[in-house]
């Protein structure tokens, strides 16, 4: 059964004293999948990847990632993951060669040389390897860091916020380079807040202070959610906005661009609750809910264990 | 009008209260403030004596008669002499002398009695261990008299034409390895010892810590690496360092100092290289326990500190009190100073220089062994 799963945990829980940053955990992600883990900051994303790489020590749980034990056999995973961290962490007093070099040497990379030379090629520095990582921009560090993640020839990437920062065209970039990736087999984990990177993920999970809200593709996240939205339009949303959320069946009232959108999880509450908002200065309408809806409303919905 | 004021008081307090908000939160510079004072007063208020007395003397007795045992008995009532043991040949007391067991050799010589009765002056040796000339001047300028006054006794009645002005004995005194006294000899040798430990141990301080702050420690631990390899691969470029150091105080040494090179090089380049690693170690233990970069420094100072007041650098070594000398005993730079300047000075050999290494390769061996146990392979 672990054989097409890549990644396959149960209960993964760790505390750091009082506060519980993942809470019992569970996931599974197949071969060639580009799995989306999505949620606020500091939702126990980052502690979730820390743990599967053996980065930090899980307090609770049980499972196989790349088939070894993932509590007791970090060492035969880290052999074969990529982790890319959500800060640059690589040397930047080294330059680009010398960084690759550097990670082909710990993972023991044969041909390293000619491995070290086809990653810089790859990226497209053939010119500039002799430049230091730190001179590099933010998209171009991104670049090196995917790529020195790769140099192992790994057969799982966490990848940790990879876009943040990134400028658009870039991320683009990345994306495709990402699926091309997976369809040559290659798992991934991603965590990311923007949405039109989560729909472009095979499957999602998102997390809220420490704990599994729902998981599945876009759509079945969407449908699960069971959610009713409305968009509005016309002038002085502001004041609309801080009306409705004040409204007894209304979720959620959040700008969309020029755009309100109204949810809600019981249809006809709230169409109830919003029909004195339904005059001619404003154009109502109902939409599908889109992922952000979605996840907008599960951000909502879950309790704050910060200030417990 | 009035744009903007020079110095406004709200601002400046605003920046008081930051500073002290930060003070408060960073504990070890703290602990700094209050505790070098505090170590400093106790070193240099009780520890640091610049007029060692007790200093550990072998006689080489020849003579037994009533007038060498007199001799004796005075010396060991003195202040400055401390009567550790008695020798049977010259060779014995050149080998106590050599390892540093003892600080002088008194020779009374055969047939002394005899001689000091009939009014020949017998000649009393005294070789001093002089690489540190200022641990035994006060105790040399003390011994003419003090010899005078223990035969002041015997020499009574019949013999008192002995006690006159003139000294009834001969003082001969060998300021051994060092005979000129030159301080130069003792503190240049000593020197290499203080660099090393300064420099080693701060750069490999900064070592993991750096890691840490530029937060390239996240993806180091996310490697198949294991704490050895990072601990040794960290130490061993610096080692490289070290000797580049060692071989610019030696060049000085010789060429602008003229410090005699007694023993053989090649022994002490070998016997850096423990004393090199032993602060490498030491450093990269501290570089585990700090949080930062600028604590990885307060660490350095307060190892720095004692070093250079406690292994006998600064002041004689027997000039401390136990207590001091205990703590010094434990200082990789206590040995390594006994080490460099009994090969330069004394000629020391294999034997008498593991006498001390084996004492820093303990040391490193132990702090290493914490600095593994205390790298943390999470992030936890």
């Amino acid at each position: 059964m672990t054989e097409s799963f890549v990644i396959d945990v149960r209960g993964m829980t760790k505390r750091f004293g009082d506060h519980t940053a993942v809470n019992g955990i569970d996931l599974q992600v197949r071969r060639g999948e580009v799995y989306g883990f999505l949620g606020p900051n500091g939702s126990g994303k980052t502690t979730f990847i820390r743990m599967l790489c053996g980065l930090l020590a899980a307090d609770a749980g049980e499972g196989t990632c790349l088939g070894f034990d993932v509590i007791r056999e970090s060492e035969s995973i880290k052999r074969q993951v990529g982790y890319m961290t959500q800060r640059f962490s690589f040397y930047e007093d080294l330059s680009i060669a010398e960084n690759l070099d550097f990670v082909a040497r710990m993972y023991a990379v044969s041909n390293r040389r000619e491995a070290v030379r086809e990653s810089v090629e790859r990226l497209g520095l053939a010119g500039r390897q002799k430049q230091l990582a730190g001179e590099l921009s933010g998209g171009w560090k991104q670049r090196l860091a995917l790529a020195a993640c790769l140099i192992h020839n790994p057969r799982l990437l966490l990848l940790d916020e990879p876009t943040a920062g990134v400028d658009p065209k870039a991320r683009r970039d990345f994306w495709e380079q990402i699926h091309e990736l997976a369809g040559q087999g290659l798992t991934f984990l991603i965590t990311t807040h923007y949405m039109d990177e989560a729909e472009r993920c095979d499957r999602l999970a998102y997390l809220s202070f420490g704990n599994l809200m729902t998981r599945g593709t876009a759509a079945e996240v969407i449908e699960g959610a069971q959610l009713t939205t409305w968009s509005v339009f016309g002038p002085d949303l502001q004041e609309i906005t801080r009306q409705l959320r004040s409204t007894p069946g209304v979720g959620e009232a959040v700008a969309f661009g020029s755009r309100l959108h109204v949810s809600g999880t019981n249809a006809n509450v709230l169409e109830r609750a919003i029909a004195p908002f339904r005059t001619e200065r404003y154009i109502w309408q109902q939409i599908k809910p889109g992922l952000e809806d979605v996840f907008i409303h599960l951000m909502g919905n879950s309790k704050d264990n910060f200030s417990a | 009008m009035k744009t903007h004021t020079p110095l406004s008081f709200a601002r400046f307090w605003a920046i008081v209260i930051k500073e002290f908000v930060q003070m408060r939160r960073d504990r070890l510079t703290f602990g700094m403030i209050i505790g070098i004072p505090v170590v400093q007063l106790m070193l240099f208020g009780y520890a640091i004596n610049g007029d060692p007395k007790h200093l550990p003397t072998a006689v080489l007795l020849a003579d037994s008669s009533q007038q060498g045992r007199a001799l004796l008995s005075a010396l060991k009532n003195s202040d400055y002499f401390n009567f550790v043991r008695e020798v049977h040949t010259e060779a014995e007391g050149e080998a106590a002398l050599a390892r540093g067991e003892v600080q002088f050799i008194v020779t009374i010589p055969v047939n002394f009695g005899r001689n000091l009765l009939r009014g020949e002056k017998p000649t009393v040796l005294v070789e001093a261990d002089a690489t540190d000339p200022s641990a035994t001047g006060n105790a040399i300028a003390s011994l003419r008299t003090l010899l005078n006054s223990a035969l002041q006794h015997d020499l009574k009645g019949a013999l008192a034409f002995l006690a006159g002005s003139d000294p009834p004995i001969n003082l001969r005194v060998h300021a051994r390895y060092n005979p000129e006294g030159i301080s130069q000899y003792n503190i240049v040798p000593g020197l290499m010892g203080v660099v090393l430990t300064m420099t080693m141990v701060m750069i490999t301080g900064l070592a993991i810590t750096r890691e840490r702050e530029r937060g390239t420690m996240e993806n180091l631990l996310s490697m198949p690496t294991r704490p050895l390899e990072v601990l040794l691969g960290k130490i061993i470029p610096y080692i490289f360092v070290g000797y580049i150091q060692v071989g610019l105080i030696l060049v000085a040494a010789r060429f602008l100092f003229h410090v005699p090179m007694t023993g053989s090089i090649p022994l002490l380049l070998l016997t850096s290289l423990v004393f090199i690693a032993a602060n490498l170690a030491m450093g990269i233990t501290f570089s585990t326990l700090a949080k930062n970069q600028l604590q990885a420094v307060q660490m350095t100072f307060f190892f720095f500190l004692p070093s250079l007041l406690l292994s006998g650098f600064m002041f004689p070594f027997r000039g401390m009190p136990e207590w001091a000398q205990v703590i010094g005993e434990v200082l990789p730079l206590t040995h390594f100073l006994r080490i460099i300047r009994g090969i330069l000075l004394k000629g020391n050999g294999f034997e008498e220089v593991m006498l001390q290494l084996w004492q820093i390769m303990l040391f490193a061996v132990i702090v290493l062994a914490v600095g593994v146990k205390r790298y943390r392979k999470t992030l936890d």
